[in-house]
């Protein structure tokens, strides 16, 4: 229904030309600058109309109504039905242990797979911006997990994770260590969990970096080149200095992320059964609560609960980081 | 992981993004340019950074390969140790059952469906509101262009119990559309469309436009899309993967009978098939299209994704 308007619109935006008559008599002429007012004046709203539109039926209201559905009790079988709850919602969440287990799990995931990718994407990106030949291969080969979806690449990591034939308790058997329980264990699944994410992201972030340090201008590294600074020196004080923003808007990127995670450990334990994130929930997310209490537990003002707690943290997590940033302004 | 994202400046106002990048908007005249590093700076790589090169490149494309060594193997051999390293013989017979069996023969059509639609639309809105919020000029222009750039900011993951119910109204629970029309538009690619047509189409182009008479939209049609066609490339390739990878929402609405490719993948991890080749054939039949895209457009690909990063 959304685009028929906007559609309606862009339209009306088109008809108006052809209509129009360049000189001729004097009321087409008036006629004419008319149109051609109307259409100088309101071609741009109907050119970005679409997009609002859209965004405002499927994302903005979607995101309002949800905390209108988190004062309800709505179940998934009755949609239409909403029973007025207030904040009970909210109350049986705080007081519900699986909440906090989530939210411990999103974050200790959310740092053991975000802080090593930023640092590897950092080397990474450094070592593509040497003079090099078949720089493209490497540019396309590092790009390559970011193009397998995330269905393809936790199944291949479940199998390369696997308790009884999988590649690393193989590899860790050459050496002497003995097998790793990657799925039953906490912070081995936790682990395995966060490789996945390592491996489709660290190359695309390598890709942002190394954009941003082509633009750092070169005589930076001149005037450090002159002072005698090592290598190693240039590099901590001149790239990462030079991309600081690109840096910060990865971390963005990588925290909405994080507090997002669902495929990967979904299908790590083992596909709709594994919403509750392992036997003991030890690697179950907020989004796989989410899941969990809308549609298996069919709970929907649940569920709705649960988003808003998932944006509240994002929400603390950018207040965090602006008042370190802040700070830090400030003592320097 | 599914928030859509073209890397793009967001954290700064919008015409000092453009400015930066202003000497680069190197895909416009062919990717090469953005590859062969022009500035003086550049050390050799030595021996060192071609063996981390190596190792990274093979890291990332082992569990590829291995996807495959597993797809063209059995089930028993599968399941042994060592783990096979090599191909076997039964890699395309392992395919055409993933096909049948595994439901990814649907999956993919729908998958092909739901991407190529969503791709498309999104360069066409992106490219229109791109041009208006880089050339025209009308009031409100910067606030509604920081509000695109707000929106890049909510995750769509948040929205998601309103919109099974609104689907479910629409009586589109189970269908392609539920997936498609909450996707149709894309923040990150109005954005950087509009980055892009403020470098590469000069002004005087659109008022030569307006002196000969013609209307806003004539004027984009002869005039704004020639020159957007690389970035509508861009734009179109980089939509198509995340549309094609997309999950949670597609996992939420659609089911089995009716699936795209990564919803029908996660029935493969649930156990009902015991034939782990069958799984990895699955999931290697899943990739191919992106991997073939990636082969041929790797090239466009690294520049586009370059072109359109924080530059700072």
């Amino acid at each position: 229904m959304a685009t028929s308007t906007t559609k309606a619109q862009a339209g009306g935006a088109g008809r108006r030309g052809p209509s129009r008559t360049p000189g001729g008599d004097g009321t087409g002429r008036r006629r004419g600058a008319l149109l051609h007012r109307l259409d100088v004046k309101g071609a741009p709203y109907a050119f970005v109309a679409p997009f609002f539109v859209v965004f405002a039926a499927f994302s903005f209201y979607p995101l309002l109504y949800t905390s209108w559905i988190s004062l309800h009790r709505v179940e998934l079988a009755t949609l239409d039905v909403m029973e007025w709850v207030a904040l009970d919602n909210y109350i049986e969440l705080w007081n519900d242990s699986r909440f906090w287990n989530a939210l411990g799990n999103t974050i200790t995931i959310g740092i053991i797979s975000t802080v090593p990718q930023l640092l590897m994407a950092l080397g990474l990106a450094h070592l593509l911006n040497y003079r090099m030949r078949g720089s493209l291969f490497f540019r396309v080969a590092s790009l390559v997990p970011y193009a397998t979806s995330v269905g393809a690449a936790a199944l291949v990591f479940t199998m390369i994770f696997e308790r009884d034939f999988g590649m690393i308790n193989w590899g860790l058997g050459l050496v002497g260590i003995d097998p790793v329980d990657w799925e039953a264990d906490k912070w081995p699944a936790q682990l395995a969990i966060s490789t996945i994410v390592i491996w489709r992201w660290t190359g695309y972030n390598a890709l942002l970096y190394l954009a941003a340090m082509q633009a750092v201008p070169a005589d930076r590294y001149e005037a450090a080149a002159i002072d005698g600074a090592s290598r190693w020196k240039q590099f901590t004080h001149v790239t990462v200095p030079g991309i600081r923003s690109t840096i910060v808007f990865t971390i963005v990127l990588s925290t909405i992320g994080a507090t997002q995670l669902f495929g990967e450990p979904l299908i790590f334990g083992q596909g709709p059964n594994g919403v509750t994130g392992g036997a003991d929930n030890q690697y179950q997310t907020l989004g796989l609560l989410l899941y969990e209490e809308g549609w298996k537990n069919y709970q929907m003002g649940r569920s709705a609960t649960v988003a808003w707690a998932m944006f509240l943290l994002l929400v603390l997590v950018f207040v965090a980081q602006r008042l370190i940033k802040r700070l830090r302004s400030r003592t320097s | 992981m599914t928030t859509e994202s073209l890397p793009v400046r967001t954290d700064a106002p919008a015409g000092t993004a453009s400015k930066k990048t202003a000497s680069k908007t190197p895909f416009a005249r062919g990717g090469r340019r953005m590859l062969s590093q022009g500035a003086g700076r550049q050390h050799h790589a030595g021996p060192l950074a071609y063996v981390l090169l190596a190792i990274t490149a093979i890291l990332s494309i082992f569990p590829l390969y291995w996807t495959m060594v597993a797809a063209s193997t059995d089930n028993t051999r599968v399941s042994q140790t060592p783990p096979p390293f090599l191909p076997g013989p039964n890699l395309f017979s392992n395919l055409a059952r993933a096909w049948d069996e595994a439901a990814m023969g649907k999956a993919m059509i729908n998958s092909t469906i739901v991407a190529g639609v969503i791709a498309l639309s999104t360069v066409m809105f992106a490219t229109l509101a791109g041009f208006a919020f880089a050339k025209l000029r009308f009031k409100g222009r910067n606030v509604l262009l920081m509000l695109v750039i707000g929106t890049m900011m909510v995750p769509p993951q948040l929205g998601v119990v309103p919109l099974f119910m609104m689907m479910s109204e629409l009586g589109w629970s189970q269908e392609l559309p539920a997936v498609i029309f909450p996707t149709l538009v894309s923040a990150v690619g109005v954005f950087f469309m509009r980055q892009y047509l403020s470098e590469a189409l000069p002004d005087e182009l659109v008022e030569a436009g307006r002196m000969d008479g013609a209307h806003s939209l004539r004027i984009f049609w002869s005039i704004v899309l020639p020159v957007a066609r690389p970035a509508m490339a861009v734009i179109f390739m980089i939509t198509f993967v995340h549309a094609w990878n997309d999950f949670f929402w597609p996992f939420v609405v659609l089911d089995m009978t009716n699936p795209t490719v990564p919803v029908a993948l996660t029935q493969l991890s649930a156990g009902y098939i015991r034939d782990q080749s069958l799984i990895m054939a699955g999931a290697l039949l899943g990739t191919l299209p992106l991997l073939v895209m990636f082969v041929v457009f790797g090239r466009q690909i690294v520049s586009g994704i370059m072109a359109g990063a924080v530059k700072g």
